[in-house]
């Protein structure tokens, strides 16, 4: 089971470098934030951690689904202002 | 519960598909919704699937977080991007970091009787702990330096003092060690979790302050990076591949970011983190020695010398930015071209404050995308290039960067501006650049300076060619 989960990370970093050395320098700023907001993915487990129990766990859960959600909300939000503004003549 | 995992992959795909769409501007913000598509399927999933949650304090975070994001993504002026994007790294590092937490604080019982632990190995899932904790918590504090440093409440030169790097070394060590400790089976699993919490808090700011303003380019990308690894290592505790893959994603990306941004400064990551530089140089007694003597023109003289020519290339500094003038510039080529004169504009990689943020900044004052050339692209075009209009630059187009071996910005590749027959540079002052170093080009034959603000003096050069 270790080395499946290994494996699908390696195989994702090689995804990651294909695809975002395509991305032109123009697109470096949207992708920076584009790519902030997809690091918000920690809301998953920051929802999971709030399971009830009472403990000191919930707590951190909350405090976890605060940050992602200003990451995930604000940083798509953002490149989408962003991607806008860019505009053909 | 299985069929979720089939619905973290479909966001995965989605976030990969999305970020492929980044390739091209017409495609990119399609790209950057089918990406918040997946996240929302991701959170979706989450909700349904898991068990005994607390639904009224997960909608609380999330409408508070929400609001805070959403206000942030809407009044943030285009010029404090590094700092938006730098205090959204540390706050992904923290959520990640506190989810690994969360996560070990509950199974610490279980830890200490040896037994597999979400599917993991007790040895496997401490090492995963602590390294996301350790890469969450370190992003959070060294991104809230860089914020710091980028807003102006922390001095942007580099803070150093003796034995830094001793400090941090023993910082690192002691981090091993615990790790090393934990895993081979030692006791009071609290207290040195709160010992590594501690420590790489601090490592965040030790490692983040000695870096001098003009390298946050850098810093930004790799906080960006660690932010990604911090998700990938917190979906190796959970074991999920939404999150693994996510991460690794984020991480990659970021990586690369920072690659590149490395390289428009010919410096290795290496000199960038330890290297201190942007101290203050004493200049020596040859700076003086070579004092160099410049020719400076008025607006109207200007003027005459852009109806003349055929093809101008604007090449925009940070200083730009600073002095508001993207509109006035976009004016004054507006005006080139219905003349029937070509213009482009020259972008260099280090040219704003974080990747392809003057890209950003000239397309908020509706510069079209097509005239903005990068370094590779643009060089060749000063050849036959009748002006070149710098405007707020100054290091990235000073060509002792080519031939003084001495010069601390040698080696960093440049725009070729000093091949145009006509080279026009627009400053406030004749104070030096970011590297702190005078730039021999103000002194060629064909260099004229134009003194004065960005924006006055292309107001003024505006109303001036429309007068000829």
């Amino acid at each position: 089971m270790d080395i499946n989960i290994l494996t699908v990370f390696i195989l994702a970093i090689f995804v990651g470098i294909e695809i975002i050395s395509k991305v032109p320098p123009t697109l470096h700023t949207p992708l920076m934030s584009g790519s902030n907001a997809i690091s918000g993915i920690a809301i998953v487990g920051a929802i999971i951690a709030t399971r009830l129990d009472g403990g000191m766990g919930t707590w951190l859960g909350l405090i976890a689904v605060i940050f992602a959600t200003v990451n995930v909300i604000g940083g798509f939000m953002v490149t989408d202002r962003m991607l806008k503004m860019f505009k053909r003549k | 519960m299985e069929y979720s995992k089939l619905f973290y992959v479909l966001a995965a795909i989605l976030f990969i598909l999305g970020l492929k769409k980044l390739s091209h501007p017409k495609t990119a913000r399609g790209g950057n919704t089918m990406a918040s598509i997946g996240m929302f399927i991701a959170i979706v999933t989450t909700l349904l699937a898991s068990n005994n949650l607390d639904f009224t304090l997960i909608i609380a975070g999330i409408v508070i977080g929400g609001l805070i994001g959403g206000v942030f993504a809407t009044k943030i002026e285009m010029t404090q991007m590094p700092q938006m994007v730098a205090i959204f790294n540390g706050f992904g590092g923290a959520a990640s970091a506190l989810v690994a937490g969360a996560d070990f604080i509950r199974n610490i019982d279980k830890l200490q009787t040896g037994v597999f632990i979400n599917g993991l190995s007790p040895t496997f899932y401490l090492v995963v702990v602590i390294l996301s904790i350790f890469v969450g918590t370190l992003t959070f504090t060294g991104s809230f330096i860089a914020f710091g440093k980028l807003q102006g409440f922390i001095s942007g030169q580099p803070i150093v003092f003796p034995g830094q790097q001793i400090f941090n070394a023993i910082f690192a060590f002691s981090m091993v060690t615990i790790t090393a400790y934990l895993v081979m089976g030692g006791n009071d699993l609290v207290n040195f979790f709160y010992a590594i919490v501690f420590l790489s808090a601090l490592m965040g700011v030790t490692l983040t302050i000695p870096i001098g303003g003009a390298d946050m380019p850098v810093v930004i990308s790799l906080l960006n990076s660690y932010s990604g690894v911090a998700a990938a290592a917190t979906g190796f505790v959970l074991m999920n591949n939404g999150l693994i893959i996510s991460g690794a994603l984020v991480g990659a990306s970021g990586l690369i970011l920072t690659n590149i941004m490395c390289k428009g400064m010919n410096r290795s990551l290496t000199n960038v983190i330890f290297g201190a530089v942007g101290l203050k140089q004493e200049p020596s007694g040859d700076d003086e020695a070579k004092q160099i003597t410049v020719k400076s023109y008025s607006t109207e003289e200007a003027a005459m010398i852009f109806d003349a020519a055929d093809k101008v290339i604007i090449v925009p500094g940070y200083g730009l930015a600073v002095a508001q003038a993207q509109h006035a510039v976009r004016e004054v080529a507006e005006f080139l071209e219905s003349k029937g004169k070509k213009v482009l504009y020259a972008i260099h990689p280090v040219a704003g404050r974080m990747p392809g943020h003057m890209n950003v900044l000239l397309a908020e004052a509706n510069i079209p995308y097509e005239q903005l050339k990068d370094l590779d692209e643009i060089n060749p075009e000063f050849e036959d290039c009748d002006v070149a209009l710098v405007l707020g630059a100054n290091d990235v187009v000073n060509p002792a960067a080519r031939h003084d071996k001495s010069s601390p910005i040698y080696g960093m590749p440049i725009l070729d501006v000093d091949k145009s027959r006509t080279v026009i540079i627009n400053k406030r002052t004749m104070n030096t650049g970011f590297a702190g170093i005078q730039n021999e080009l103000f002194g060629f034959d064909n260099s004229i300076m134009v003194f004065g603000d960005a924006k006055d003096m292309l107001q003024q050069l505006l109303k001036d060619l429309k007068e000829l």
